[in-house]
């Protein structure tokens, strides 16, 4: 069977051979219509819409819900509109200073943040150093992970009073509540991550005669960045949410006990303004170390 | 004196109250510059002898001796070229050998000298395009190429090789295969390599160490390989020599010593 003879039958009748025949004209290019792009501008737009547009469009829809529901007068809560009658000062600027306790919730806000900082970040120093000890050593591990099990679900305020009774002083104790509470998942995660390091690893700082000293900061704490840095995360949210119940105790200028000095002169609408800015800061705070943990440990993971 | 003498290694491994002897009786010597190839089914505890001469793994009998001095730990003149290259995914290419420089010749060299030493492995291997990507960015090839260039970096009594290449496919793993005759031609280095490859262990190796089944596992046969070096791969597909290497492994492996389990 020739080439020929198969390739007839699939030989359209017409006009293929006209096309066959010698090009009249040489080859040209022949430009094809750009798709239009949509310019820079309108795509940010768009996705600018797309994202804030359905939040903004609940809010909306929930302050509209919340003033319906409360403006009737029988309730004790105010509406948003009253908040921001009443608490307009507190919204529009949060570094006013009037006097040493008639200050701008932002200056609140650093100084429980500064209170979080200084025990978060001792619990996140410490919290590491001993889950990096405990995950290195089966017999530490079975030991105390059921004390941690168990001290990890006291909440946080069960321990004021004790550490109100040690320091004398409402200062260390609140920084002391922020430390107890936080540094349980951090030790508990970072002994996860740390017994999750490949033995691969351990086999190549084993042939270098890595010392202890080397393997933990070459070695072990990149290796368990990832876990490390949820157990962080968990940290920095249980420290946050222990501050504001712990200043609400202890008293001085931070935002928990503006809350509680709030409810007891009956400025509700004070509180409402005072419950945003705890949520704003406790997302930023997660957000921050989260993205904090995917900078650290960029290419951990793979 | 011999370089490296096995001498009458055994391992036990116990779990609980129950202890399985993997190895019995290993003897071997390697003389300096020879490159061995250690060949046996899976499971017959190639892998575990060369952990032991590593030092990651104790023996329960009998010693090793690298130039007269016991191996009782693990140590960089003893380096691995671990079969899954096991480079550490946060650092880059440089980085990754530069953690072995820098430990290896911390006293020894000048800062100069070390990122010299390194770009120099890294040639070795040709993978100087690549020093500034981390392994996730590389292929399984490179990736060897690096823990190759890491293992020569820490210049090393002798080379040990924990099946490199088994992770690799075909094509790969010939151009690999080259690069390390070509480093074992130019630098001399004792090299002992798993594999259980026949047509990797007879091209590469001076010496061919088969392995027996575990339990209980020991040398069955040790097969000399006289083909002259530089190898060429193409040319001895068809030499005599080769061949008669090659049937002379695949008959130990799969006449005398016939893998009795359903694999895997």
């Amino acid at each position: 069977m020739s080439v020929s003879t198969l390739r007839k039958p699939s030989a359209a009748p017409g006009p293929v051979p006209a096309a066959v025949e010698a090009p009249a004209a040489p080859a040209r290019v022949l430009s094809l219509p750009r798709p239009a792009r949509p310019p820079a501008l309108a795509v940010l737009l768009r996705l600018l819409a797309e994202r804030l547009l359905p939040p903004l469009v609940v809010f909306a829809a929930l302050l509209l819900a919340w003033q319906a529901a409360f403006s009737g007068g029988s309730s004790g809560l105010p509406t948003p509109a009253a908040v921001w009658q009443e608490s307009r000062e507190l919204i529009l600027d949060p570094f006013f200073v009037y006097g040493t306790q008639d200050i701008g919730l932002g200056w609140r806000v650093l100084t429980s943040l500064e209170r979080v900082a200084m025990g978060f970040g001792l619990a996140a120093v410490i919290g590491v150093g001993t889950g990096a000890v405990i995950g290195q050593s089966v017999w530490l591990m079975r030991g105390l992970d059921p004390i941690f099990q168990v001290l990890r679900t006291v909440p946080p305020l069960a321990w004021l009073p004790i550490s109100l009774a040690a320091f004398m002083d409402s200062r260390p104790s609140a920084i002391f509540v922020i430390f107890i509470t936080a540094i349980w998942p951090i030790i508990i995660n970072t002994a996860a991550g740390v017994r999750a390091i490949p033995q691969d690893y351990r086999n190549v700082a084993a042939v270098l005669r890595l010392n202890q000293l080397e393997f933990f900061w070459k070695i072990m704490l990149p290796a368990a960045a990832p876990y490390i840095f949820s157990g962080l995360r968990i940290g920095i949210g249980l420290a946050w949410l222990a501050i504001v119940a712990a200043e609400m105790l202890t008293g001085g200028v931070g935002i928990g006990f503006f809350i509680w000095d709030a409810w007891n002169s009956s400025r509700l609408t004070d509180i409402i303004v005072a419950l945003v800015y705890i949520g704003a800061v406790g997302f930023l705070l997660d957000r921050l170390v989260g993205w904090l943990g995917r900078v650290v440990s960029r290419g951990t993971a793979v | 004196m011999s370089y490296l003498k096995i001498d009458r290694v055994g391992k036990t491994f116990a779990t609980g109250n129950r202890s399985v002897e993997v190895l019995a009786d290993i003897r071997l010597t390697i003389e300096k510059g020879e490159f061995v190839s250690i060949i046996g089914h899976s499971g017959c505890g190639k892998s575990t002898l060369l952990n032991l001469i590593a030092g990651l793994t104790e023996v329960t009998s009998g010693g090793i001796l690298l130039e007269g001095r016991e191996v009782n730990a693990p140590g960089p003149e003893r380096a691995v070229v671990f079969q899954n290259h096991s480079l550490l995914p946060w650092l880059s290419v440089y980085d990754n050998i530069r953690l072995a420089v820098d430990k290896v010749f911390a006293a020894s060299r000048s800062r100069r000298e070390r990122h010299d030493w390194i770009l120099h492995n890294l040639d070795l291997v040709q993978m100087t395009h690549a020093k500034d990507k981390r392994p996730g960015e590389i292929s399984g090839g490179m990736k060897q190429r690096v823990g190759i260039a890491r293992a020569l970096a820490m210049e090393p009594k002798i080379l040990l090789l924990d099946e490199p290449f088994g992770a690799l496919d075909a094509l790969t793993r010939a151009h690999l295969q080259d690069a390390v005759m070509q480093i074992h031609a130019r630098l001399g280095n004792t090299m002992l390599m798993i594999t259980h490859d026949v047509d990797e262990a007879v091209l590469l190796a001076d010496r061919i160490v088969m392995m027996t089944n575990g339990p209980s596992a020991t040398i069955g046969e040790v097969l000399s390989v006289p083909l002259d070096r530089p190898r060429d791969r193409i040319a001895l597909a068809s030499d005599p020599g080769y061949l008669r290497a090659r049937e002379a492994v695949l008959r130990f492996l799969y006449e005398r010593h016939r893998f009795v389990e359903a694999a895997e």
